[in-house]
């Protein structure tokens, strides 16, 4: 039977997230693809700017810290420097869904060869709860204190839905780490678009619907129900791209 | 040395950048420094370098971040409003002490201001620009040879120091053909030991950052970022000095206008006035001394500029005030004529005694 380790490319360093939080799952099973493919070596981690912000503590690889929204512009440099590496972003929805908005569409526009972890869990954890791009309609957060009213600050950023009409994305995924069987999901998709890099196969991008226990005033358990029972409605889990697969639309 | 041909500034900087080592360039397209573009989109691919036209300025100068962290030579280049846009990504190049080069061909401002040339991006390129404490390196080239010449110093400034340089020109400077040399130059790039080259498992994970939450260790950072800024100061200013021996009237002015001073100078001495002019070549580190000591020979200083007075203040600055400063100059695309100046410095003569 096989042990449980921690993984190679997770460093020792206690992770700062909040009890409950499931970006400690995330940068898991991020760091066992990277394990499982053997490019612990040759990986270069864009941290972005969110709660994942020190993901540079977590990651035991070279890794650089970008500006809010600016990962996928700065993982393009680090590419084009040298397309051996793997390089990939880690980034929040308020990264990546609201002021880098341009960055990853262009990013994906270019089938830059990079693999993004964009992780959604519906507000702005480190500022300490606001309204994020896909804060559902009607939740209540710091500033939308009254719940989102959609008339007046707009709707819910879908991102693979949008991202899938842009011909240069290759492969996008939407998982949710709630509960085992959407882990383990979770963790094929990771693998898929870190192995689609390996293979030069171009953007590659997993959503993953995560809890803010924190912010959502929630225990981490009822946390964990709310994705079920309202984000994944909203945010429809599955592949929305494949280009390389038979059955996929293309 | 190599056969002078005929360039543009524009191509100028980017022929010398390549020479220089440079295999990344990212940009935008605005008006007046496009020929840098159009020559690296022509030039890149046949040297299996990387041209990439981005999204748009901020996306530009995080690519350049993100070439720079892995230790190579990179650039960019705009005019004003898109240096406006880079100076977030500027402001990170120097927490994260990377070096790279950009380059400002400047028009006139603020907002979208007009596209003829203009100084008036001199306080945000020599005071900062973007947030926090930094600063850059700021050449200030006068010919298209220089153009060429300081690019490749800049580069050469960039990864001594890992600091950006940044190449203050403007849209005359970028422009006008004029003959030029560029020879195969002496590569100095030295060691990167903190560049992201992927641990390949043997050495410890590098790690490209400027955020410190601690404020005692950002403290620290940049009182040691100071201390290097203060040896630039100590080291690398430059300057020309022209006629300076027996000046009574000195102009200090850099760029396109400095060689319109020059003409100006010629006439004020035929007619009696001993004029002579100090042309800062490097703005950040700004030439104090020799303008210290021309204090206590001149009797007025003028400074010849395209913008509102920015370049008075480090002249009053450098010369503690010893003598007035005048001001001579037009702003928003407009240059003075050599008349303007001769007329700036009768005055300076008349009245400063």
């Amino acid at each position: 039977m096989a042990e449980f380790h921690k993984p190679k490319a997770l460093t020792d360093a206690p992770l700062h997230y909040c009890p409950g939080c499931t970006h400690g799952i995330i940068h898991r099973l991020v760091a066992e693809a990277i394990d499982e493919l053997g490019i612990q070596g040759k990986s270069i981690c864009v941290a972005s700017v969110g709660c994942s912000v020190m993901a540079y503590d977590y990651f035991d690889v070279d890794c650089v810290q970008a500006a809010h929204g600016r990962a996928p512009a700065v993982a393009t440099g680090v590419k084009r420097s040298d397309p051996s590496k793997i390089v990939f972003t880690y980034q929040g929805d308020g990264d990546l869904a609201s002021i880098g908005t341009a960055e990853i569409v262009h990013a994906a526009a270019r089938r830059e060869n990079i693999t993004v972890i964009f992780v959604n869990n519906a507000i702005y954890g480190m500022t300490g709860g606001q309204m994020a791009p896909t804060t559902l309609p009607g939740m209540v957060t710091q500033t939308s204190p009254y719940g989102r009213d959609v008339t007046k600050v707009g709707f819910p950023m879908k991102m693979v839905e949008m991202l899938s009409q842009v011909d240069g994305a290759a492969y996008l995924e939407r998982v949710a780490v709630n509960n085992v069987a959407n882990v383990r999901k979770a963790k094929k998709a990771i693998l898929h678009a870190f192995t689609n890099q390996v293979e030069n196969k171009g953007f590659s991008l997993v959503e993953v619907i995560s809890s803010c226990p924190t912010n959502w005033g929630k225990s981490p358990a009822k946390a964990l129900e709310f994705i079920q029972t309202d984000m994944i409605p909203y945010y429809p889990l599955g592949v929305y791209k494949d280009i390389y697969d038979e059955g996929g639309n293309q | 040395m190599s056969e002078k041909v005929l360039m543009k500034g524009n191509e100028a900087i980017a022929e010398a950048a390549i020479k220089a080592g440079c295999n990344f360039y990212f940009g935008y397209p605005i008006t007046p420094q496009t020929e840098v573009a159009a020559y690296m989109a022509k030039r890149m691919p046949k040297i299996g370098g990387t041209f990439l036209q981005a999204e748009s300025e901020i996306a530009a100068i995080n690519m350049v971040i993100g070439v720079a962290s892995t230790g190579k030579r990179v650039m960019t280049s705009s005019s004003s409003p898109g240096i406006s846009l880079k100076s977030e990504g500027i402001s990170y190049l120097a927490g994260c002490d990377l070096p790279a080069l950009v380059v400002n061909v400047q028009r006139g401002g603020p907002g979208l201001g007009g596209i003829q040339p203009s100084q008036s991006d001199y306080f945000q390129a020599t005071k900062g620009g973007g947030h926090g404490d930094y600063r850059n390196i700021v050449l200030a080239p006068s010919s298209v040879q220089e153009m060429a010449a300081l690019t490749v110093k800049g580069f050469n400034l960039a990864d001594k120091y890992r600091m950006v340089a940044m190449i203050l020109a403007d849209g005359t400077m970028g422009q006008m053909m004029e003959p030029v040399a560029i020879d195969d130059i002496e590569i100095e790039t030295g060691e990167k030991p903190w560049a992201l080259t992927g641990t390949e498992c043997r050495r410890p994970r590098n790690i490209v950052n400027s955020l410190y939450l601690k404020p005692d260790v950002l403290e620290q950072k940049n009182f040691e970022r100071f201390e290097k800024y203060k040896q630039i100061e100590e080291n690398e200013a430059l300057y020309e000095s022209y006629m300076m021996d027996d000046a009574d009237i000195c102009i200090v002015s850099f760029g396109i206008t400095a060689r319109i001073a020059k003409n100006a100078i010629a006439t004020a001495r035929a007619k009696g006035i001993k004029a002579g002019l100090i042309r800062p070549i490097t703005l950040w580190p700004f030439p104090k001394k020799p303008l210290l000591e021309a204090a206590d020979k001149c009797r007025a200083f003028i400074s010849v500029e395209l913008s509102m007075g920015q370049l008075v203040e480090d002249v009053e600055l450098a010369t503690r005030c010893k003598k007035p400063v005048y001001l001579c100059n037009r702003t928003g695309g407009m240059i003075p004529s050599p008349d303007e100046v001769v007329a700036a410095i009768e005055k300076a003569d008349k009245e400063a005694k």
